[in-house]
């Protein structure tokens, strides 16, 4: 009976103990928190890490969705706006500062910000409008088994790239060792834009939003693509990423040049198929040539608060973000993303991130108004290209014109 | 009755569809003729984990204030309907100018955005009308024919296609033809064909579209032709018969004469409905190879992170036309009908 009763008392100071630790302390005296997010792995952890802070005085609610981009520019235009906090990236921070729907963070940082890094700022003219919490590209994901069968060394440039699958479809290993996300609908488009960095391109003339691709890098840029389509099933139109990385779960792709944030996924030795998972290897984004840019736009996420809310609900919601940002929530979660947390030892799944991030020719997608409607040009026009129908020139000059009459709509021409 | 009792009867009807169609159509057509304002545009330098770079971005105070003057948009006239992604009157005239040939005009102007998702609208919408409308008299005719105890369940299996959701039935099918999927595979060893990928060229991504398209609208007309065929008097059908009249005779002299009128009527329907096509092509991922009116919208309002409203907006109200045009043969001739009866 003494011993029940011990043991009864030891569970209930556990539960208070475990009860506590829920309740986090996050310093907030009262105030509203609204996430409003996309929804992958590292932006739930986040999270779910601020709904800690949650108490009697203090309400703490996300909603994450792929829609996200849909949501924010509404949501956040109306007084007091639908959420006070808005995970946002290179891209979609863009319509957010063009309306003016954000405030500068500089005072908040000053505060309760001591944690923060200085690259994690996003500053534009001076202000930080956006904090940074992790890294996110597109890098080169093989399969070394495969790779030794064919007799050929990693792939470190595009020509490798090729070179390897033709010896690879030469030996009658795999038909198809290629695969990219080349579905018309965002993906096409940042499939050019990676490759055009890798080329060394500018999409722009400098200080406006006219356009510059239509030039040998463009074409150079278009051709590569092309050329990669030889080496993948025929049906390559119909890839988008999500497909892309469930082609090479199944084992049908040598070499595939997949996202930053699907690789603990494909190397998890737990998930879909122990083999394919062991001998998966990550290397950073192919080069072009030797000219030592990675092939690849780099990406950050991080999170923006609200303009039209109260002072006391943006300071409650920067508190909560300081909470989820805390470099121990990192540390539990290290195969979530590359964070840019104080002192984060990336894991075995963030090697292809950070070898592409770290070379000092990497280039991040362009975080300028009017590079979505290039996207979504570039989306339309180049799928009629790599089905045969039209040569590179005609190609660029269908993206320039389809990309003028949409910016001289939007105002920026 | 009288009018003023039809009148009272319908309007709480009119006043709905006031309030929830005609003043937005009428909305949009205003927001099609605007554009935005041109943006006050600033150098400004950006800072974030990658480093630095000079980048132009929109000044806010000053774009606002133009926005204040003008709520609507700068106004553009039929700017936008004539702009290269919709009717792209300057790039057409270009081509009629300089080309070699008719094969040459075709697939230049086919390559324009508009006239790209116009041609896939209209192939489809006069391939499936009326094969789906055939397909669903076929149907309508069986059923009748088989015996009562089990028509309740060929009724339920032939209206599955329009019980299950559009979107839901296109993926289904569209993973069956998968390379690797049943119908996918099968296909290839019927035809030796390794590389035969039903997803790959348009012309098969096209046939694929018709036939989900004829499998997913054939119910409709089923339904309104079965409920027809109820209504088809057995006196009219048997003195045929006693006339020596077959199977084939008696459907084309007495109940064909008698369904005309429905056939019209889901004519209409079905005209309106093929002309707005757009699940089948996010279903089946067919955005590389057939585009719609539809479609097209959506990509407009969907864009990444920036939305076309006024490029929507026209298109919008292009495809109101549209419909307009199509219908105008159907209403004209139940127009002559009316005034026959009336005679």
């Amino acid at each position: 009976m003494k011993h029940l009763m011990g043991a009864g008392v030891s569970l209930a100071v556990f539960c208070l103990m475990g009860g506590a630790a829920l309740a986090a302390d996050c310093g907030i005296t009262s105030g509203k928190v609204a996430i409003l997010s996309n929804d992958f792995e590292a932006l739930r952890v986040l999270a779910d890490a601020a709904k800690e802070c949650a108490n009697e005085k203090v309400t703490v609610t996300a909603n994450q969705t792929t829609e996200h981009k849909n949501l924010q520019v509404p949501a956040l235009t109306v007084n007091p706006a639908q959420y006070t906090v808005a995970f946002v990236a290179n891209n979609s921070i863009a319509p957010l500062l063009s309306a003016d729907l954000v405030r500068p963070l500089d005072d908040l940082i000053a505060k309760y910000g001591q944690e923060l890094q200085p690259n994690q700022l996003i500053k534009v003219d001076g202000k930080t409008i956006a904090i940074a919490f992790d890294a996110n590209s597109q890098h080169l994901f093989y399969r070394k088994d495969i790779l030794d069968k064919a007799g050929v060394q990693p792939p470190k440039t595009y020509e490798d790239v090729l070179a390897a699958a033709k010896a690879i479809k030469d030996k009658g290993i795999m038909q198809y060792p290629l695969a990219a996300a080349d579905k018309p609908g965002w993906d096409l488009g940042a499939e050019f834009v990676n490759l055009y960095i890798g080329e060394g391109g500018d999409f722009f003339e400098p200080g406006s939003a006219k356009l510059a691709i239509t030039n040998d890098k463009g074409v150079a840029t278009l051709k590569l693509m092309k050329a990669l389509t030889a080496y993948m099933p025929p049906d390559y139109l119909s890839y988008d990423a999500d497909a892309m990385k469930a082609a090479y779960n199944s084992g049908k792709v040598a070499m595939m040049d997949g996202w930053g944030s699907y690789a603990n996924d494909v190397i998890n030795p737990k998930s879909s198929s122990p083999e394919i998972a062991s001998n998966t290897v990550l290397a950073g984004a192919p080069t072009i040539g030797d000219n030592g840019i990675p092939a690849a736009s780099l990406w950050w996420d991080g999170f923006s608060i609200a303009k039209n809310i109260s002072d006391q609900d943006a300071t409650a919601s920067f508190q909560a973000m300081m909470h989820a940002l805390d470099p121990s929530v990192a540390a539990a979660h290290p195969d979530a993303a590359p964070w840019l947390m104080k002192g984060f030892k990336p894991g075995p799944a963030q090697v292809g991130v950070m070898l592409t991030a770290s070379s000092p020719k990497a280039k991040a997608y362009p975080m300028l108004p009017y590079m979505g409607l290039l996207h979504t040009a570039l989306s339309n026009e180049i799928g009629d290209y790599l089905k045969g129908s039209k040569d590179e020139a005609k190609t660029l000059s269908d993206i320039e014109a389809a990309y003028n009459a949409a910016a001289k709509e939007g105002g920026f021409l | 009755m009288p009018h003023r009792t039809f009148l009272m009867f319908i309007l709480p009807s009119l006043l709905a569809m006031l309030v929830f169609i005609a003043a937005p159509v009428v909305s949009v057509a205003i927001q099609s003729l605007f554009v935005a304002h041109d943006k006050v545009m600033v150098s400004v330098q950006s800072c974030g984990p990658f480093g630095c770079t000079t980048d132009v971005h929109v000044d806010t105070k000053a774009t606002e204030a133009l926005q204040k003057q003008q709520p609507l948009g700068k106004f553009n006239g039929l700017g936008t309907y004539t702009d290269r992604n919709h009717l792209a009157f300057a790039e057409i005239g270009a081509i009629l100018s300089d080309n070699s040939g008719l094969g040459d005009v075709a697939v230049r102007i086919y390559a324009l955005p508009f006239y790209r998702a116009l041609s896939f609208t209209l192939v489809y919408t006069f391939v499936v009308t009326p094969l789906a409308m055939l397909l669903g008299f076929v149907i309508a005719l069986s059923v009748n024919a088989v015996s009562p105890w089990i028509k309740g369940p060929v009724i339920f299996f032939s209206l599955l296609p329009m019980i299950i959701t559009p979107i839901i039935g296109s993926l289904i099918v569209y993973w069956m033809i998968d390379a690797d999927a049943i119908l996918g595979s099968a296909l290839q060893d019927l035809f030796h064909d390794p590389n035969l990928y039903l997803k790959a060229s348009p012309v098969l991504t096209w046939i694929v579209l018709l036939c989900y398209g004829v499998w997913t609208n054939g119910p409709f007309s089923f339904v309104v032709f079965y409920a027809g065929l109820q209504m088809v008097p057995k006196d009219t059908l048997e003195s045929a018969m006693i006339d020596g009249a077959n199977r084939w005779e008696r459907v084309r002299f007495v109940v064909m004469p008698y369904l005309t009128p429905l056939a019209t009527f889901v004519a209409l329907v079905q005209l309106m409905d093929n002309f707005r096509v757009f699940e089948p092509i996010v279903g089946f991922n067919a955005q590389a190879n057939a585009s719609s009116l539809s479609y097209s919208i959506y990509s407009d309002l969907n864009g990444q992170f920036s939305q076309l409203f006024s490029s929507a907006a026209a298109t919008s109200m292009l495809t109101i036309l549209g419909v307009i045009i199509l219908l105008i043969p159907v209403l004209m001739r139940t127009w002559r009908e009316f005034n026959l009866k009336a005679a």
